[in-house]
C-alpha cells in the first residue's frame, strides 16, 4: 500500500506567555516528536486520554493549527507531486489545489454547522469554490450529497437546530464530503452522539470510506469505537507515539502497560465478563512538564529505574507492530503475573 | 423489604413554544435499599427529568404534574415520606442530607471562587449545625480549643445552636456585622471533617488539598471532592448523573473503583446511576432500567437484563453497542428519537420497532412482571413459564 | 427519517421570524416600547400635518408671534403653550421628533459602521493592526464627549450638525470594543474552522460566518443608543452648544425653558409647560428604545432563546 501522509518528527508546542515583556515563559507540548505514516485507503485510529495530542495531530496535519517543527509529506492521489504541508500557507495549499483535499469532521454537530445558515447553504459552500455551478446543478448536487449520508431533500430548506444530533453529524460529513476530499481527520465524531446514532453514523462512514476511496484519521478516546471501525489503531500518550499496531493485534496482543490500562479500563457492556482491572495511580501529567525518561514512568505498574531516566524509542517488533516501551519484551507477562490477565477476550 | 424510593406513575411536562413536551409518562420504579440501580437510557429518554423529578429540582417551564414520590429513609420503620407533597423547606432539608446527587460536569458543580474546603463544609454547615455545635462545646469542655474572650457569650450562642439550629438567634446574629463572627469555631470543625472525608475518598494531603481551588485540581480530583461533598453527611440515596462520562477512560476506571470500594465499606448505601453508557452499568449495577422517550421499558437484575432482554428496544440497544470479544457489524435502531411534544400513540417505540403489532399503535404497554424480578413493558412478550 | 421538530410547510426565514417575534414580543414591556415608538414614527412622518410650518423652506424654525420672553400658557391657538420667545411649544415637539430621528439615526449610524467595520477587521486577523487600533481606540477612550463637542463648536460654529458630528467620533468606540470581543469569540468555532479547510476566502468567511453570528450585542446596543444620543444632544443643546435659538429640537426647548423652570415664588409650577411637554417628549422616547433594547436582549440571548 502506497502513503498518502508521512509525519515526521511533528511537533507542536503552544507557547505561554509570562513576566513584564511578555516573553515565553514554558510551552505546553501537546505534540512531542511524531513520527507516522497513514496509508491510502485506511482508516488509522488514534487513541488516547485527554492532553495525548490527538486531536492536535490532527489539526496539525490541516494547518488547523501551524506545527511548531517536523515536516507534513503529503502525497495526492492523481499527481506525482507530494508536496511538504508544513511550509504551506493556506493560500498556497489553495493554489496548488490541495487545500480542499483534507477535510475534517468535527466532535460536536451543534457548534459546527454555523446555526444561522439553512443546510442547503452549508453544503453548497464547499462545492461553491471548487468551481462555478449553475443554480440548478447545484441544488441536484446537493441533494445527492443528502442521499449520500442518508438525508432527504425535505431537509435542504431548515436550520441546524431543527434536526437531532445524528442528522446534524451527517450533515456534517456530507459537508465534508463536498469538498471531494481524500483524507478526512474525523476528531471524536460520535462521542456526542447517543448509542444507538452512533451506530448508524459509524456504518455510514465506514460504507464511504469504501465507496469513495477516503483516508480517514479517526480520533478518538473509545476504544470500542475505534475497534469498531479501524484498520490500524495508534495509541498516543502525552505528544508521544506510545503503540501502533493493526486493530486484531493491538486488541490480542497489546504490549505497552498503558493499552493494557486502556483496555481493561473499558467498561464492558457485559457482566458475565470479569476482567482484571488495571487502576492506574495519579492522573495524567501535565503537558508543561511531562516527566524525564519515558514519560509514562510515573504512573506506570512496571516501572523499573531505566524508565525514569531514559526515554524508550519507537521500535518495530514485526508485522508493523511499533511499541515504545522498555519492557517491551516481559510487559504481557508481568501484567498477567501482576493482575491476573492480558488478554480481553 | 421495603423499598428505598418509589415513584408511581410520574408525569412531568414541559410548556415550551413548540407545544408541551411530555418529558416523562407514567415513570414507575423501585429502588431497594443497599441496591445500585442504574437507569440508561439515550438523550430525551426522561432519565434526567426522572431524578430531577425525585428531587424536585425541576425548574421552568417543567412541571410534576402527577404521581408520587415514597422516600423510606429508615429499613427498619414503616415510616415513609411522599416527597411530591412536602413542601420546599423540608426538601432543603432532604437534599445533601439524605439524598444527594452528582452530576456530570465537575467544573460546573464547583465553585471557581471558593476554596476547596469551604465548598465541602457547606454541606455541613448547613445539615449539621446542630451537631458540629455540641462537638465544638465538647471541645471547649475538654480543654481542646477555647473561646477566648468572648467565653460566655459563644457558649450562649453554641447552646442555642446544639439545641435548635434554626433559632432566630442565630439568624440574627449572622446578620449584624462583626458578631457573624461566632461562626469561626464553627466552620473550623466543618473543614476538619471536610479533610477527613476527603482522605476516606484516597486523595492524598487532604489538609492541603482543602486550601486548594478547584482550578489547582485535574477533572479526575475535581470529580472526586464533587463525590465528597455529596456523601458529607452520610446519605442514603447518592444519584449520579452521568457522573463518568466526562472523564477519561483511566479516570472514569479509578472512580468507578472508588465508589465500589465505598460501596463495600457501606460508606454509600444505594446509588441511582444514570447514565447512556451500557458498559459501566454492566460493571458496577445490581438492578437496571431501560427508559426509552419517557417511558420505562424494562427494568431487570443486571446479569438478566444483559443476558436475556425481553423488550425490543433493549435488545436492538444491545446490539447496536459495541462490544469487547464479539464481531460483526453494528445493527442499528431505525428512525429516530420521537419528538415528544406528540409522541407516538400508544406504545412510543412502535414506529421503530421491528414486532409493532396493531394493538402497540393504540394501547400503551403496562409493565408486566415475568418472573424473577424482570419487568417489562410490551405487548408482544410470551410471560416465562418457569421461575 | 423526519426531522425532530415537525414543521409546517412554511419557509423556514419566516418561521424564523415569527419566533423572534414571539419571543420580543412575549415581554409587555416590549410591547410598550414598540406602541411608543410607533407613535413617535407617525407624529415625524406626520409632522407637516400635524404642524403646518410657516417658513416653507426652513419647516425646522418654530414659529414665533413677537419677542416677549415670557411664557403663555396652553390656549386654543397654542395647545402646548409657547415658551420664551414665543416659540410654539407643540411645533416644537412634533418637528422635534424628526430632529431626534434624525440624530439617532446619524450618530448610531456613523459610529455603527465605523465601529463595526474597524472592530471586525481587529479581530478577525489580529496582530499588529489589532494592536494598533486598540491602542487608538485606547486614546479615543480618553476624550470627554463635551469638551470634544466644545473644541468643534469653537472650531466649525455652533449648530446641531457639529454636535452629531462630535457625538459620532466619540461613539463608535463602544462599537469597537463589543463587536472585536465577540469577534474573537466567534473565529474560533469550528464552523468557521470548517469553512477555513474548504479554502472559503476570508472576506467571504467574514460575511457568512461571522457578523451574523456576532452582530447581536452591538444591534442591541444599537438601539440603545438610539435613546441616549438624543440625551447627549439635549444636554448640549441645553448648555448652548447644539442647535440654535429657536430650532425645532427638545433640548433646544429646554434650554428655552431654563430661566422659567420654577416660576414666581407664590406660583412655582407656573410655567410648568415650558419643561414638561419637551422633558416628557425626551423621556418617552428614550425609554421607547431602551425597552425595545432590553426586549431585543432578552429575545437574542442564546441560552434562553430555545426555550
Amino acid at each position: 500500500m502506497d502513503k498518502i501522509l508521512e509525519l515526521k518528527k511533528l511537533k507542536k508546542h503552544y507557547p505561554i506567555m509570562g513576566g513584564v515583556l511578555r516573553k515565553q515563559v514554558n510551552s505546553v507540548k501537546a505534540l512531542d516528536g511524531l513520527d507516522l505514516d497513514i496509508y491510502r485507503g485506511e482508516c488509522l485510529g488514534v487513541v488516547g486520554e485527554s492532553g495525548c495530542g490527538k486531536t492536535t495531530t490532527g489539526k496539525a496535519i490541516l494547518k488547523l493549527h501551524d506545527p511548531t517543527s517536523g515536516d507534513i509529506i503529503y502525497h495526492p492521489t492523481e499527481e506525482g507531486k507530494s508536496y511538504n504541508l508544513s511550509e504551506m500557507s493556506y493560500s498556497a495549499m489553495r493554489r496548488a489545489g490541495i487545500r480542499n483535499k483534507l477535510q475534517m469532521v468535527f466532535q460536536d454537530p451543534t457548534t459546527s454547522l454555523n446555526s444561522r445558515m439553512l443546510i442547503k447553504h452549508i453544503i453548497a459552500e464547499p462545492l461553491k469554490e471548487q468551481k462555478k455551478w449553475s443554480a440548478r446543478d447545484l441544488e441536484e448536487k446537493v441533494v445527492q450529497l443528502l442521499h449520500l449520508v442518508g438525508l432527504t431533500s425535505d431537509h435542504l430548506m431548515r436550520y441546524p437546530h431543527e434536526f437531532s444530533g445524528g442528522q446534524r453529524q451527517r450533515i456534517a460529513v456530507a459537508r465534508a464530503i463536498a469538498a471531494s476530499p481524500e483524507f478526512i481527520v474525523l476528531d471524536e465524531p460520535t462521542s456526542a452522539l447517543d448509542v444507538s446514532v452512533q451506530a448508524q453514523i459509524l456504518n455510514l462512514l465506514h460504507k464511504l470510506r469504501k465507496q469513495l476511496g477516503l483516508t480517514y484519521l479517526f480520533v478518538t478516546h473509545h476504544l470500542l469505537v475505534v475497534k469498531y471501525i479501524s484498520t490500524r489503531i495508534a495509541v498516543m500518550y502525552l505528544g508521544k507515539l506510545i503503540e501502533l499496531s493493526e486493530t486484531e493485534n493491538l486488541f490480542s496482543n497489546a504490549m505497552h502497560p498503558y493499552t493494557h490500562a486502556l483496555l481493561s479500563g473499558i467498561p464492558n457492556p457485559d457482566p458475565n465478563l470479569a476482567k482484571p482491572r488495571i487502576v492506574l495511580e495519579g492522573d495524567v501529567p501535565s503537558p508543561l512538564d511531562p516527566p524525564q525518561g519515558c514519560r509514562f514512568h510515573t504512573r506506570c505498574p512496571l516501572c523499573i529505574d531505566v524508565c525514569k531516566s531514559k526515554e524508550p524509542e519507537l521500535v518495530d517488533m514485526g508485522n508493523g507492530h511499533k511499541v515504545a516501551c522498555h519492557r517491551r519484551e516481559e510487559s504481557r507477562k508481568l501484567i498477567a503475573e501482576r493482575f491476573g490477565s492480558a488478554d480481553y477476550c | 423489604m421495603k423499598n428505598l424510593l418509589e415513584t408511581k406513575d410520574l408525569v412531568t411536562n414541559f410548556y415550551t413554544y413548540e407545544g408541551v413536551v411530555k418529558a416523562l409518562d407514567k415513570v414507575s420504579i423501585e429502588i431497594k435499599h443497599g441496591q445500585t440501580f442504574g437507569l440508561v437510557g439515550e438523550s430525551g429518554c426522561g432519565k434526567s427529568v426522572t431524578v430531577r423529578s425525585i428531587m424536585r429540582i425541576i425548574q421552568q417551564p417543567g412541571k410534576i404534574e402527577s404521581g408520587e414520590v415514597l422516600y423510606c429513609d429508615d429499613a427498619e420503620s414503616d415510616e415513609c415520606d411522599e416527597l411530591l407533597s412536602k413542601s420546599e423547606a423540608w426538601m432543603r432539608e432532604l437534599r445533601g442530607d439524605r439524598i444527594s446527587m452528582i452530576f456530570q460536569e465537575p467544573n460546573a458543580a464547583l465553585n471557581p471562587v471558593l476554596t476547596i474546603g469551604e465548598q465541602v463544609a457547606e454541606s455541613y454547615m448547613f445539615h449539621r449545625k446542630r451537631s458540629i455545635s455540641k462537638q465544638v462545646l465538647k471541645d471547649v469542655a475538654e480543654g481542646k480549643s477555647s473561646f477566648g474572650l468572648f467565653h460566655p457569650f459563644l457558649k450562649w450562642v453554641y447552646s442555642t445552636a446544639a439545641a435548635n439550629p434554626n433559632a432566630r438567634l442565630l439568624k440574627v446574629l449572622d446578620r449584624i456585622p462583626l458578631l457573624k463572627l461566632w461562626r469561626r469555631p464553627l466552620h473550623r470543625e466543618a473543614i476538619r471533617r471536610s479533610v477527613k472525608i476527603i482522605g476516606k475518598l484516597g486523595i492524598s494531603n487532604p489538609e492541603e488539598i482543602v486550601t486548594r481551588y478547584p482550578h489547582n485540581l485535574s477533572g479526575g480530583m475535581k470529580q472526586r471532592i464533587v463525590i465528597a461533598i455529596a456523601l458529607a453527611c452520610n446519605p442514603t440515596l447518592l444519584i449520579a448523573d452521568e457522573a463518568t462520562s466526562n472523564l477519561d477512560v483511566t479516570i472514569q476506571a479509578q472512580i468507578l473503583d472508588l465508589l465500589g470500594e465505598l460501596k463495600r465499606k457501606k460508606a454509600i448505601s444505594s446509588v441511582l446511576l444514570i447514565t447512556h453508557d451500557l458498559g459501566v452499568v454492566a460493571e458496577t449495577c445490581d438492578r437496571v432500567g431501560v427508559m426509552y422517550a419517557g417511558t420505562l421499558c424494562e427494568v431487570a437484575d443486571v446479569k438478566d437484563l444483559f443476558n436475556s432482554p425481553q423488550h425490543p428496544y433493549t435488545k436492538a440497544l444491545l446490539n447496536s453497542v459495541p462490544r469487547f470479544c464479539v464481531e460483526g457489524e453494528l445493527a442499528t435502531i431505525e428512525g429516530s428519537v420521537p419528538n415528544l411534544v406528540t409522541p407516538p400513540s400508544g406504545c412510543r417505540f412502535h414506529p421503530r420497532c421491528k414486532s409493532a403489532t396493531e394493538i402497540c399503535k393504540t394501547q400503551k404497554p403496562e409493565l408486566v412482571d415475568l418472573g424473577n424480578g424482570h419487568m417489562a413493558a410490551c405487548h408482544n412478550i410470551q410471560v416465562k413459564a418457569e421461575d | 427519517m423526519e426531522a425532530t421538530i415537525q414543521t409546517k410547510n412554511e419557509h423556514p426565514r419566516l418561521r424564523e421570524l415569527k419566533f423572534t417575534l414571539h419571543r420580543i414580543f412575549r415581554n409587555p414591556s416590549a410591547i410598550l416600547g414598540f406602541a411608543l415608538l410607533i407613535f413617535f414614527l407617525g407624529v415625524a412622518v406626520a409632522a407637516p400635518h400635524l404642524a403646518p410650518p410657516k417658513y416653507e423652506h426652513a419647516p425646522y424654525q418654530m414659529p414665533h408671534k413677537g419677542y416677549s420672553p415670557t411664557p403663555k400658557a396652553p390656549s386654543a391657538e397654542h395647545m402646548f403653550g409657547t415658551s420664551s420667545g414665543q416659540y410654539d411649544i407643540f411645533y416644537g415637539i412634533v418637528w422635534g421628533t424628526r430632529t431626534a430621528f434624525k440624530i439617532g439615526l446619524f450618530v448610531v449610524g456613523f459610529a455603527g459602521i465605523i465601529g463595526i467595520s474597524l472592530g471586525v477587521i481587529a479581530g478577525y486577523f489580529g496582530g499588529w493592526f489589532d494592536e494598533l487600533l486598540m491602542r487608538f481606540v485606547d486614546i479615543v477612550w480618553s476624550i470627554p464627549l463635551l469638551v470634544l463637542a466644545m473644541t468643534i463648536v469653537v472650531a466649525f460654529g455652533r449648530g446641531l450638525e457639529n454636535i452629531m458630528l462630535a457625538l459620532a467620533l466619540v461613539e463608535w468606540r463602544w462599537y469597537v470594543r463589543v463587536i472585536r470581543s465577540e469577534v474573537i469569540k466567534t473565529r474560533r468555532q469550528e464552523f468557521v474552522e470548517a469553512a477555513k479547510l474548504m479554502g472559503v476566502s476570508d472576506l467571504k468567511i467574514i460575511f457568512r460566518h461571522i457578523l451574523p453570528n456576532s452582530i447581536y450585542p452591538v444591534l442591541i446596543m444599537a438601539s440603545m443608543d438610539m435613546g441616549s444620543m438624543v440625551i447627549s444632544a439635549s444636554f448640549m443643546s441645553f448648555v448652548g452648544l447644539g442647535a440654535p435659538k429657536g430650532y425645532a429640537d427638545w433640548g433646544q426647548m429646554v434650554a428655552l425653558a431654563r430661566n422659567y423652570i420654577v416660576g414666581p415664588p407664590s406660583d412655582p409650577f407656573k410655567f410648568w409647560y415650558t419643561i414638561a411637554f419637551p422633558g416628557l417628549a425626551i423621556i418617552l422616547f428614550v425609554l421607547a428604545w431602551n425597552l425595545i433594547g432590553d426586549a431585543l436582549r432578552d429575545a437574542f440571548d442564546p441560552k434562553l432563546r430555545r426555550r
